[in-house]
């Protein structure tokens, strides 16, 4: 059986796989135990699954685990915790900007990925970083004001 | 019962309480989730003790326990699908109870521990379930101040509670409920005249808690349905039929061979795999050779409409009846008439539906995200050959459900599973079982007539409504599991109470409302939000704006001119000003029309529309402004802003209601724009996102929300009534743009370019 070997939030790890084309979600889910990142679709449409390959937005329900075997994930356990949140995860609190909050892994992965190469975007670039990130609850507006708070301003 | 997560939970909770900001840290457990809180700082199982709690309705001890720590727990029949029950529920019982929300925890909709205090839906969560819960903290708060009273020997007048400590008004020490009752049950009736604090002195109820869940939501560590993990547990997939109805012919087996310790369950036409990892049973399932019989059941999502006005019906209402609207018809001048259709919508959960179940000899638990543990309960015993008793629904935070989506019958898939297994199961939907298959949110045709008097008010109205018949004394609509597997369960649909608000809020001497019942629709259809509420007052509201334009009259004008209700003239009037509604007697779009040159310009047009909700006639009001851009080119309507006032009486958390006004507005633009359900004779085609578009972050237009506070006032629902005006706003807005009537949802590019060249 194959081995998978990557870095996952900082640390070395390595997965036995019959088949090296499994999505990396399952992975993070069923080996690891990283259940933030969820399944939504399957098809890379919703970003439920999102986590970060280096600093890039990743879909890992359609990414194969042989796609990211050396290279380093960070989930969004690897982010922050509620003890000690990552300033986007704490923003989304102060906010309250989740409600069933199945969506918020990709929306806080895909923010944080997005101030890390723009300190200071627009609300339009907030709008169409996150243009591929669905929510069903109608949380947007409140996760529209998070990331702006996330870069230090504050929300209208 | 005390069946192990296997999982590690440190749960943080932090609450802010009177601006402080309390944590509190709950010791990791390896036990139920809803268990958990039962037990006491040594670690002691206080839960067990508590499973034989009573479940009574009407009884304080079936909503409330005190332990010996001075904590208290809550058992909530209602439960939280992300609309902010955990908190706001807290602060109605914190409030009567006189202790800090930090010092309660919530178990909520798990058919051992909490009364039935119906399911969740209806905007009911506060109304109802909440209200229930307050009363039972009044009562309880009552019986500890006679407590105390009796073991201080001093009249109960003279105390007061605090903190979770009953004291003498006049200082001194007190008795914490702890010493008064913890551990030990109250054994009391909840009683409904005790007293209710008087809101001018509340303290927790109408503040901004944050919710103790978000937290966990946004660092991963929130624990959903989808994260449930049981020892030995088995990954299901269940194979759909290749069109609606039909059979298996055959199942070659050997097909999946390759994939190890993939089992197969057949029952009937009910076919599935099994497997310990996920992705071999992903894999199996789309490996697995079936042959079906082919099956042409539906109708097409096309000929609905037609199907619907047609009949046969099974069965006539009239709704309402005053005055003589046939008469007032026939000799009415300028009498205007309209139809309109709202197609099939599915529940669009952003994560497919799943459960986990664990079918033993005698008994079952089912770990669920269900909206009605206790209702649909009977179903599930019946399916799996068990005493209602026997069977356990527990409820687990799912993806946000807006009504009854796959949840329920993910449910029974994994029921059924793990009964032929004899193992514990976990069946997770793809996206395209969940398009495809969740109930769906029903199709509704409305026709309305009108006609004005002289003076300009509305004279006459009729409406007709062609709805699908709730039968809703059911316990649930038929399950996809065992009604596959042939086995029999009670037929029946559940579309919420779709009939309502098919009137004019508005006085009218002449209205007549009547609807022609079916007994079902394609599709399964279910309750969504605001069942049919916002199909009738997308209707009833653009017929309104018709028959102001007709009297040639500003649409804000015309309705408040007829409108007697105080509170609903209140949120029209607020949503105006906060809007910055400008008076108009003549829609742009239609003095455009008159302009050669504006008929044929293609570039955008703006237009703003109006339309008002008295939620069901008697509860929420709410009123909405939207500014719209219609592409004359492409046909594309862009929502730029939208204004709302709220009134739902009492508001017991202010930040969470506008959670719910803005979830509210956001989801049904979506639904307004975008959204149908396509199907052919076999099965539904636009099963995922590319297929089925929602609203996107580059559609969000800005929005202003006004509250209404009115403590004196019964709490209201907040879920669902700010869905209802949005619509018609919409609609009526592009008539203020382009002139043009959007009688058909949604309103695709393709239906305004249509209609843009009638015009």
């Amino acid at each position: 059986m194959p081995t998978v070997t990557f870095t996952v939030n900082g640390t070395a790890r390595s997965v036995d796989v019959r088949d090296p084309d499994q999505p990396l979600l399952y992975a993070l889910r069923n080996s690891f135990g990283l259940t933030g990142p969820k399944f939504g679709c399957g098809l890379g449409q919703c970003g439920a699954c999102t986590v970060l390959l280096d600093q890039t937005p990743l879909r890992s329900c359609v990414t194969p685990l042989s796609a990211v075997a050396g290279k380093s994930i960070t989930t969004i356990e690897g982010l922050g915790t509620p003890d000690k949140p990552h300033p986007v995860q704490a923003a989304f609190i102060a906010e309250q900007a989740a409600q069933c909050g199945y969506c918020a892994n990709g929306m806080v992965m895909t923010s944080a990925a997005l101030l890390a190469s723009n300190p200071k975007p627009s609300e339009a670039e907030i709008k169409d970083a996150l243009a591929a990130n669905l929510c069903r609850c109608g949380t947007h507006v409140r996760i529209l004001r998070a990331v702006m708070r996330a870069s230090g301003r504050t929300p209208s | 019962m005390n069946a192990a997560f296997d999982m590690q939970m440190s749960r943080r909770r932090l609450l802010k309480a009177g601006g402080a900001l309390v944590v509190t840290l709950v010791a990791p457990v390896t036990v139920l989730a809803t268990e958990q809180v039962l037990r006491d700082k040594a670690g002691n199982a206080q839960a067990h003790a508590l499973l034989d709690k009573t479940l009574d309705a009407g009884a304080v001890d079936g909503y409330i326990a005190i332990h010996q720590d001075g904590t208290v727990t809550l058992f909530s029949g209602k439960v939280d699908l992300g609309q902010g029950l955990r908190i706001a529920i807290r602060q109605m019982a914190a409030e009567e109870l006189g202790i800090g929300v930090d010092k309660i925890e919530m178990i909520e909709g798990d058919t051992a521990l909490t009364p039935d205090q119906g399911p969740t839906a209806g905007s009911s969560g506060v109304m109802r379930g909440g209200v229930q819960i307050r009363q039972a903290a009044a009562t309880a708060r009552e019986a500890l101040i006679a407590m105390a009273a009796a073991r201080l020997q001093t009249p109960a007048s003279g105390l007061t509670v605090q903190d979770g400590v009953v004291r003498p008004k006049a200082g001194g020490a007190g008795l914490s409920f702890a010493e008064l009752v913890g551990g030990k049950r109250f054994d009391l009736k909840v009683d409904a005249k005790a007293p209710l604090n008087n809101p001018q002195h509340y303290r927790v109820v109408g503040k901004p808690l944050l919710r103790p869940d978000v937290p966990a939501k946004v660092t991963g560590t929130h624990t959903y349905v989808h994260d449930v993990k049981l020892p030995g547990m088995l990954h299901g997939r269940v194979i759909r039929a290749a069109s609606e109805g039909a059979h298996i012919v055959s199942v070659d087996q050997s097909s999946i061979s390759k994939f190890p310790g993939v089992k197969v369950v057949r029952l009937g036409d009910f076919l599935a795999v099994a497997a310990p990892d996920e992705w071999d049973a992903i894999q199996a399932a789309a490996a697995l050779k079936v042959v079906w019989s082919v099956s042409d059941k539906l109708m097409g999502h096309d000929k609905v409409e037609q199907w619907l006005r047609n009949g046969p019906f099974d069965a006539e209402e009239t709704l309402v009846k005053k005055g003589d609207a046939a008469a007032a018809l026939q000799g009415a001048t300028g009498k205007i008439s309209a139809s309109y259709y709202w197609p099939i919508q599915t529940h669009g959960s952003i994560g497919p539906s799943c459960a986990v179940a664990d079918v033993g000899a005698k008994q079952a638990t089912i770990y669920t995200a269900s909206q009605g543990t206790h209702r649909y309960r009977p179903a599930y015993a019946q399916m799996l050959g068990m005493p209602n008793e026997a069977v356990r629904l527990v409820y687990v935070d799912g993806a946000g459900c807006y009504g009854m989506n796959g949840h329920d019958d993910a449910a029974a898939d994994a029921a059924l599973m793990s009964k032929a297994l004899g193992k514990p199961v976990r069946v997770q939907w793809s996206r395209q079982d969940e398009h495809g298959f969740d109930p769906k949110g029903p199709p509704q045709a409305l026709t309305l007539e009108g006609a004005l008097n002289a003076d300009k008010s509305i004279a006459v109205w009729r409406t007709e409504m062609w709805l699908p018949r709730a039968t809703a004394s059911l316990p649930t609509v038929p399950l996809l599991a065992p009604q596959t597997a042939g086995m029999p369960q009670p037929k029946g649909i559940s579309t919420g109470l779709i009939s309502q608000n098919g009137d004019p809020p508005y006085e009218v001497a002449n209205v007549t409302v009547g609807v022609h019942w079916h007994d079902s629709a394609p599709l399964r259809p279910a309750n969504i939000r605001a069942p049919g509420k916002i199909a009738n007052i997308y209707a009833v509201e653009c017929f309104t704006d018709e028959l102001a334009a007709q009297a040639g009259m500003d649409p804000l004008a015309f309705r408040l001119q007829s409108l007697k209700d105080a509170r609903g003239a209140e949120v029209l009037k607020r949503t105006a000003a906060l809007f910055g509604w400008q008076s108009r007697a003549v829609a742009a779009g239609v003095a455009n029309q008159t302009n050669n040159a504006n008929k044929t310009n293609k570039t955008n047009k703006r237009g703003r529309g109006i339309a008002y909700s008295h939620y069901k006639h008697n509860e929420t009001y709410v009123a909405m402004a939207m500014e719209v851009e219609v592409d004359r080119a492409s046909g594309e309507i862009r929502v730029l802003r939208v204004a709302c006032a709220h009134d739902c009486g009492l508001i017991i958390n202010p930040d969470g209601l506008r959670a719910q006004i803005e979830g509210s507005i956001l989801q049904t633009i979506s639904r307004s724009l975008y959204e149908e359900i396509r199907f052919d004779t076999r099965r539904v085609q636009n099963v995922d996102w590319a297929g089925y578009p929602i609203l996107a972050f580059p559609a969000v237009p800005e929005l202003r929300i006004e509250l209404i506070d009115r403590p004196a006032m019964p709490p209201l629902g907040g879920g669902e009534a700010a869905a209802s005006p949005v619509t018609a706003a919409l609609a009526n807005a592009v008539w203020d743009a382009v002139g043009i009537r959007l009688r058909t949802v949604p309103f695709t590019p393709e239906r305004v370019k249509a209609a843009l060249q009638k015009v």
